[in-house]
């Protein structure tokens, strides 16, 4: 007899529970004892945890565990449909900026590629030694190899940087201005930080399909847009009270508020938040490799499931790079801005 | 003289419930009590305070005492729990979001205890700020903020950040800042609080002979009695959150209403605060040792009379004979009502 079959016994409930019985699947404890020859029921402890299996066997009205999965599957597919139809056209351009970005990165000749990119180093870090080792990379990259994966993996990087910005300053900005809001978003803001980044492909590859760039674009973008929103709400908390109030007494609207006092003193913090977004980014570049992500992260990939071990350490090593010159450049933006007030 | 400024019993009562604690608080419950019963914070009780055009209205206490709370009811950046805000008689309760910022923009200026700047704008960009929040054209804008900067002292200045001067200079800035907004009112709070005391007392000048020139009403927020007894026309004294004392500064000296208010005057030098047209009495005599002015103060009489109690001098203003002066009336003014020994021994 199974276990707690007379609790329910003793409860009068023998009848409804045994109405329409059937004999459902069998629960993975089930079928491990029966494969090892032996019976579940007589051989399990004497009072088991009263788990949805364990009272599944009392009683046939109680759902098994499986079920619970099984229904989070069946209610994802079910409203699939409805949140493709909704999710496909705004998700779009997403497509269309990230092949965009990958066409111009493979399309443009390194001679000029390079250049230009060596100038936007500089007009962002005013600083010829970052430049000069920018300069340094992209020639090491282009030496060994590996300049069009390389720039697959900057071209992907910058559309996902960039609107994570687009989108995280606003919210962020948001909520700094609402407790409410701060409440409701800090708690999304840890679950997508902390969640493992697989975990959630796993719905994006139900909604999309895997030949689409926005899959790993929205896989990136999700991952990489948390620390741009939490910087910008803890900037514009952090601002000079005394300085609001100043604001505040000569009569500044709202809108005057954030643009002209707001905003630029939070832009030290704002601009730390991009810094990481854009380290997180390049993280999750080798993770969305797995939905077809073009650039270093394929070769890393190929290095672990074929044990290429030089091809795996020398595209690591790419990484590596890519995100000291990136964190290099940002780094010295903010030097600047931080300079510019005569600290 | 009609008041520029009007406070009509005006309570501020911090807590979600503050409207509920005003009656309690009319009906003379304390700070102590409030907040032991209700967890409700008493910061201010009562006020009632008229502050004329054209003069300089000091408002003095302690730290707690609600002085800074007070003087931010002015603009509203707090909100009043009870009571009225009349300017040029009308009611600043009554106003919009939009009127308010019109007001604060038009009609009154704030210059802050700790500046309160923009760091990331210049000092010139910083002295624009009034004008350019209204939206004013920018050649304008541009020269009356480089012309109340060099009216401070700042000529030359204008392409520094903030960071780059000192207190006493970027507090000038605040100043100027004030000044360009070019309102009728000026509020002051704390505002040389932070500075060094020679830095203080030079910015004390300036305050005054900015004031003669432009006549603004300023309300002046301060703890130092030193300060308030230099720039006050009218002194207003707060106390927990109370008005203990208002009137002519000279007035509170002679006659303090309380004793947490003797407490405040003994320990100043009253042979610098006190003038001549305080203590002067009628003339009943036709001989005197010499003659002196109304606004001279009883440390210059002193030197002059040389320190003999005996003289009699004559006050005189414009040709006018106002008063005589006897010089022991002018020592017994020199003692505060309590002397510090009896203090000590009462605590």
């Amino acid at each position: 007899m199974a276990a707690y079959e007379s609790f329910f016994d003793a409860l009068g409930l023998r009848d409804w529970c045994d109405a329409d019985k059937t004999d459902g699947p069998m629960s993975m404890a089930q079928l491990l004892a029966q494969t090892q020859g032996g019976d579940a029921g007589a051989e399990g402890p004497v009072l088991p945890f009263p788990s949805l299996d364990v009272l599944h066997e009392a009683c046939h009205r109680i759902g098994q565990t499986r079920d619970v999965t099984e229904g989070l599957e069946r209610g994802f597919l079910d409203i699939r449909p409805e949140l493709k139809l909704v999710l496909d056209p705004i998700t779009q351009p997403l497509s269309w900026m990230l092949d965009g970005a990958l066409w111009v990165a493979e399309g443009t000749p390194w001679w000029i590629m390079i250049p230009a990119l060596l100038l936007l180093s500089y007009l962002v870090s005013r600083s010829k030694a970052v430049t000069a080792f920018v300069a340094a990379v992209l020639v090491f990259f282009a030496v060994i190899d590996h300049y069009d994966v390389a720039m697959q993996t900057l071209a992907i990087v910058f559309v996902c940087t960039g609107l994570s910005v687009l989108f995280g300053v606003p919210i962020g900005i948001g909520m700094s201005k609402s407790n409410t809001a701060q409440r409701l978003i800090v708690p999304i803001l840890d679950l997508l930080q902390t969640l493992p980044t697989f975990v959630y492909l796993i719905p994006l590859i139900f909604l999309f399909s895997v030949t689409e760039s926005k899959l790993y674009g929205i896989a990136i973008i999700l991952y990489a847009i948390v620390p741009v929103i939490r910087l910008t709400d803890l900037g514009i908390r952090l601002v000079d009270k005394d300085v609001v109030e100043a604001a505040n007494a000569f009569g500044m609207n709202a809108w005057q508020k954030l643009s002209r006092v707001e905003l630029p003193l939070a832009l030290p913090n704002i601009m730390a938040g991009v810094n990481q977004t854009i380290m997180m980014s390049l993280a999750m570049v080798v993770i969305a490799s797995l939905v077809s992500a073009p650039g270093l992260g394929v070769l890393v990939l190929r290095g672990i499931r074929n044990l290429e071990l030089g091809v795996g350490i020398v595209a690591g090593l790419g990484i590596v790079l890519l995100a000291v010159i990136l964190d290099r450049v940002s780094k010295a933006a903010l030097a600047r801005v931080d300079q510019q007030r005569g600290h | 003289m009609s008041a520029k400024v009007a406070i009509r019993n005006l309570y501020k009562i911090f807590g979600p419930r503050g409207a509920e604690m005003v009656p309690l608080v009319e009906n003379g419950m304390d700070k102590a009590t409030l907040l032991d019963r209700h967890g409700h914070v008493l910061g201010l009780r009562d006020i009632n305070v008229d502050m004329a055009a054209g003069e300089i209205t000091v408002i003095m206490g302690l730290s707690g005492s609600g002085k800074s709370t007070l003087i931010r009811h002015l603009n509203r950046l707090i909100e009043p729990t009870a009571g009225e805000i009349l300017i040029d008689g009308q009611d600043v309760m009554r106003l919009g979001p939009a009127e308010l910022r019109a007001m604060r923009q038009k009609r009154m200026s704030m210059v802050f205890q700790k500046f309160a700047l923009l760091p990331h704008r210049t000092v010139q960009q910083n002295a624009e700020m009034p004008l350019s929040v209204q939206g004013h054209d920018p050649a304008r804008t541009t020269e009356d903020a480089k012309r109340w900067l060099a009216r401070v002292g700042l000529a030359g200045n204008e392409q520094q950040y903030p960071a780059q001067l000192s207190g006493g200079m970027q507090q000038r800035v605040g100043i100027a800042r004030a000044l360009t907004a070019n309102t009728d009112i000026m509020l002051m709070d704390e505002a040389f609080s932070a500075l060094d005391p020679l830095i203080r007392s030079d910015m004390q000048d300036l305050l005054l002979e900015l004031q003669k020139e432009l006549q603004k009403t300023i309300v002046f927020i301060t703890h130092d009695l030193d300060e308030a007894l230099k720039l006050a026309d009218h002194l207003v004294i707060l106390k927990d959150g109370a008005v203990v004392q208002q009137g002519e500064p000279q007035g509170i000296l002679l006659a303090p209403a309380d004793p947490y208010i003797e407490d405040f005057v003994s320990d100043i030098n009253r042979a610098r605060v006190l003038r001549v047209r305080s203590i002067m009495e009628p003339v009943d005599r036709d001989t005197f040792d010499g003659d002196v002015s109304p606004d001279s103060n009883l440390e210059r009489l002193i030197a002059q009379s040389d320190g003999d109690t005996n003289h009699v001098y004559r006050v005189v203003e414009d040709g006018a004979v106002l008063g005589q002066v006897n010089m022991q009336t002018l020592v017994k003014a020199l003692v505060p009502r309590v002397r510090s020994t009896d203090r000590t021994a009462a605590r």
